[in-house]
């Protein structure tokens, strides 16, 4: 498909490592540690982890390849994410 | 011994043992199944997660049983116990169910306005982060490398998850 999938969440490099192993997933996992991207892309949730962490409410964004921003997502239910058909749809139109 | 029954005939009816009423002990385990397991099992697929209707049977079946055996406890008390249980175990269970119900409407739906986040046709911020390797990673190199079968990237999704999987 030509689209990379870029995953970004608080989530120090290690747990992601885990994660992927265990999911077996292969695309790029990225640490956001002080949420700082996180509050860059206003995407902050403060105090929402366990422990009382900040973490990202979750988002998605689809980006051409001159990083311009050609479809995005912001789920207004944690439990609703976007189906792999609307984010399809967009990547068709790249 | 048979004066003793003549004499009181509500004799014969305490020597039938008191069942002990698994339906109201059924119906509350399961309305704890049906709380518990939306996370681990239905919260996995779409189809049972958006709206959790299998939970919501889960739940229902589960006072369908207490409804049952709290009328078995209080109609034929000689035959099921349950009368101090039956209430408690069934506010339990109600508790449980409007519980789930308050995380799926408001919880769930709690989340930060962001509207300062990029929009259609801006530019995505710039980032550099780690991968699982250490590596860091810009934004300017995931558009501008090759992706892992060698195309040239169309472009990049990023998703942004909560975390603490």
């Amino acid at each position: 498909m030509g689209i990379k999938p870029v995953a970004i969440s608080v989530d120090p490099p290690s747990d992601s490592r885990d994660l992927c192993r265990k999911a077996g997933y292969s695309y790029t996992f990225l640490s956001d540690p002080n949420a700082e991207v996180i509050r860059r892309y206003d995407l902050l949730h403060k105090g929402a982890g366990i422990d009382g962490h900040d973490i990202a409410r979750p988002a998605e964004f689809l980006l051409d390849s001159s990083g311009t921003i050609r479809w995005m997502n912001l789920t207004d239910d944690i439990r609703v994410r976007a189906r792999p058909e609307q984010m399809l749809q967009a990547a068709k139109a790249l | 011994m048979p004066n003793d029954l003549a004499a009181n005939p509500g004799a014969a009816d305490t020597s039938v043992k008191r069942r002990r009423n698994a339906l109201l002990w059924w119906g509350f385990i399961l309305s704890l199944v049906a709380l518990g397991s939306y996370v681990p099992v239905f919260a996995k697929y779409p189809v049972t997660r958006d709206v959790p209707w299998a939970n919501y049977l889960l739940f229902a079946l589960a006072l369908v049983l207490l409804i049952i055996g709290l009328r078995r406890a209080f109609t034929q008390p000689n035959l099921y116990r349950g009368k101090i249980a039956g209430p408690i175990l069934g506010f339990l269970s109600l508790a449980a169910l409007a519980f789930f119900c308050v995380s799926i409407f408001y919880f769930s739906k709690h989340l930060p306005v962001s509207t300062q986040s990029p929009k259609i046709g801006q530019k995505a911020p710039e980032f550099a982060l780690a991968d699982t390797n250490g590596a860091t990673v810009s934004l300017v190199s995931l558009l501008s490398t090759p992706t892992a079968t060698s195309q040239p990237a169309k472009g990049v999704l990023l998703v942004f998850y909560r975390g603490y999987w």
